[in-house]
């Protein structure tokens, strides 16, 4: 589906209409990300992230696949052939470097592509569907950094992936051989470390095949904008190409200017020292911590240090810290304004900047941090506060908020009254 | 409905948290805890500069040369560095010939498939640094990767050697308990303060260097640092380098892409 106004693909060249007869592949690519997709014209510059997280996603697939051309999945030889890789492969270093970068520049990507979800209600009706593709991407993430991070067998390698999978052991029941059964054995080893890489391999093509998924959806309603406003008429948007691919393109030089000072002048400064130690089931490091992109939801796991009437304080943490990545998927539906931009939504927005912004922040900083004071403390106020936003804070506020009065039109909005009322178009070209 | 199970599943986890932080501040008060001597005299490793830091930095050679030697006389009695073949001290300025007379010094040990013994052979320029068997206190880490494996890690490491000292009277005072123990030597660079190793550079001269460098301890730790920064990244160089270029081409290339989106919104409002 498209707008009416959409640009038709018309292939001039009598190849291209012979192919177009046969397999429309140009035409779809022209539908997607082409001319013959009208955007809206009022982007700002948090829209340019899901482009960047696509080239991100390409970056780690290129990459990723250039190092298991040099690694070998046993416990016995793992950590020697990523430092062969590092010191000997022509380029080795940049690929290993750009990888482990990468997977940073990733999550820096989609968390501020997540957070401008949140802010301009992108999750709302007809967009569901994006939204809930977008978790499962995340979670799909999630899983895929973590088992990459235990490839290199490091320390923070092995003793991660032994807290994460312990975590599963605290489901009652079927916890401990729910584990086992996860690692093949009664703590991360050989078997695991070959399952963490097949899968490491596999769910990067999963991630791919949800993106399409994820724009697929997206394409039915179309892409939503600042004001929240829905497109009314040809004059609310623009062909995505030439103007967003020109938008796009330079958001991706900066990117890359970023993430390539990262990757050749601060290559280590994401990662912990303790992964250039090689894996010893026999010495505990002194503070296992997840790489960064983890600490939010860490800090949440640690925050629970009580137990809650018969739930040990452990399962409490272990549901917490899901609960609080699964809560996302109500989010359309906990939320019940019909205003979707936070920027009309006078008390949704002080609770955005002044609640859920700190609250992450204190999450991100808690989560890297020692398991001591005040941090667990500071995690436990910052995490009480990310439940109540989400479960309490924002079903509360969708109910009795009055939003502030939106613009008629996207035009409306950019051009202001008069110059848009030139623009309007006869009644019946508009899009009900 | 949905609104109110959504609140009650907001106060399951709001009143569970309430709950831990209120035990937790509980026993703050009430038995908070204990003051460690780690934790009060453990220092961060000191201010030292080296060749190789920042964006321009290049190895200082001589200077890895001479931590090199300090390396092979000092530190590889105990200390393995697995990583490391010969063949890549042709980095440090080393001709060939050097390297094979480096490696010649090192014995490998091969497995004998005729009598089942392991037996040792000269090394050859494709060998790696050899394994280094230890029997005493305390377990001494391959070295290869040390620099990257410590939280600043160079500094770490001159701190380390250059930070052994008596035991301040303040820490006994506070900490009675926490004398170190006769085979451990204290040193407020290392994490818990005492380690198995004995202060490894000790005097003046301990190493004679060829290039008339006046081998003092402070000398010998930064020297044998920056040899360790070179093993634990030998393509930190190259890195840099190559940053630069790419660096150049893309703000080249960004800043055409922005003319190039300023050109075609022009007019545009949005």
């Amino acid at each position: 589906m498209s707008f009416p106004w959409a640009k038709e693909y018309k292939p001039s060249h009598p190849f291209m209409q012979w192919m177009d007869d046969r397999l429309p592949l140009p035409r779809l690519v022209y539908n997607s990300v082409g001319g013959g997709y009208p955007v809206p014209r009022n982007l700002n510059y948090f829209w340019n992230f899901g482009f960047l997280a696509a080239l991100c996603l390409v970056l780690q697939i290129v990459t990723g696949i250039v190092m298991a051309m040099h690694y070998a999945a046993n416990t016995q030889v793992a950590f020697d052939t990523v430092e062969q890789t590092v010191r000997d492969v022509n380029w080795g270093w940049m690929m290993r470097y750009a990888h482990a970068n990468g997977a940073s520049a990733f999550f820096v990507v989609i968390y501020v592509h997540i957070f401008r979800g949140f802010f301009y209600g992108s999750y709302k009706a007809p967009r569901e569907m994006v939204w809930l593709l977008g978790v499962v991407i995340f979670l799909l993430m999630m899983a895929t950094a973590f088992m990459g991070y235990v490839l290199p067998w490091g320390q923070m390698s092995f003793w991660g992936a032994k807290v994460i999978t312990g975590l599963f052991g605290a489901i009652p029941f079927v916890g401990e051989p729910l584990q086992q059964w996860l690692l093949g054995g009664f703590a991360p080893d050989n078997a695991a470390l070959n399952r963490f890489f097949s899968l490491h391999y596999l769910l990067p093509f999963v991630i791919v095949g949800v993106v399409i998924l994820h724009i697929w959806a997206l394409h039915i309603p179309g892409s939503s904008n600042p004001t929240g406003v829905e497109v009314k008429s040809e004059s609310d948007t623009v062909p995505f190409y030439p103007y967003y691919v020109a938008k796009d393109g330079w958001a991706i030089g900066v990117f890359a200017i970023l993430f390539c000072t990262a990757l050749f002048f601060f290559p280590n400064a994401l990662g912990h020292p303790d992964n250039y130690i090689p894996a010893n089931p026999m010495s505990t490091p002194a503070h296992i911590v997840p790489e960064w992109y983890f600490w939010p939801f860490y800090a949440i796991l640690r925050a629970f240090t009580q137990d809650f009437f018969f739930i040990p304080a452990k399962l409490m943490g272990v549901l917490a810290m899901f609960g609080a990545i699964l809560v996302w998927f109500f989010l359309p539906w906990l939320d019940r304004s019909p205003v979707r931009s936070g920027s009309y939504r006078p008390l949704y927005k002080k609770f955005f900047f002044f609640g859920l912004i700190p609250a992450m922040a204190v999450l991100f900083y808690c989560g890297g941090a020692p398991a001591e004071e005040p941090y667990v403390m500071l995690s436990q106020i910052a995490a009480l506060y990310y439940f109540a936003h989400f479960l309490i804070v924002i079903p509360i506020v969708s109910a009795i908020e009055k939003p502030d009065p939106l613009p008629f039109s996207i035009t409306e909005s950019v051009l202001g009254e008069d110059e848009a009322a030139k623009l309007a178009p006869a009644p019946s070209a508009t899009v009900a | 409905m949905a609104r109110i199970l959504s609140i009650l599943v907001g106060l399951f986890f709001t009143v569970a948290l309430a709950w831990s932080f209120g035990k937790g501040a509980y026993q703050q008060i009430t038995e908070p805890p204990a003051a460690t001597a780690e934790h009060e005299f453990h220092l961060h490793p000191k201010e030292v500069s080296f060749a190789s830091d920042g964006a321009f930095g290049k190895f200082d050679r001589q200077q890895l040369q001479r931590g090199f030697q300090v390396y092979k006389e000092v530190c590889a009695a105990c200390h393995a560095l697995r990583h490391v073949a010969f063949r890549d001290l042709a980095a440090l300025g080393y001709n060939d010939a050097e390297v094979k007379a480096i490696a010649k010094g090192f014995q490998v040990p091969v497995y004998n498939n005729a009598t089942g013994e392991v037996e040792t052979r000269e090394g050859v320029a494709t060998d790696y640094f050899p394994p280094v068997l230890y029997g005493g206190q305390g377990t001494p880490p391959d070295l290869s990767l040390i620099t990257k494996a410590r939280h600043d890690g160079p500094a770490y490491v001159y701190s380390l050697l250059t930070g052994y000292q008596d035991q301040p009277a303040a820490l006994l005072k506070k900490f009675p308990d926490s004398k170190t123990p006769d085979s451990l030597h204290y040193n407020p660079y290392f994490a818990n303060l005492n380690l198995a190793m004995p202060p490894p550079l000790t005097g003046e001269g301990q190493v004679t260097y060829g290039d008339g460098t006046k081998a003092t301890v402070d000398q010998m730790s930064k020297d044998v640092s920056a040899f360790l920064i070179w093993t634990a990244e030998p393509k930190l160089e190259k890195r840099k380098q190559t940053g630069w270029p790419v660096l150049g081409f893309l703000l080249f290339a960004t800043i055409l892409g922005y003319m190039s989106y300023r050109n075609i919104w022009a007019g545009k409002k949005h």
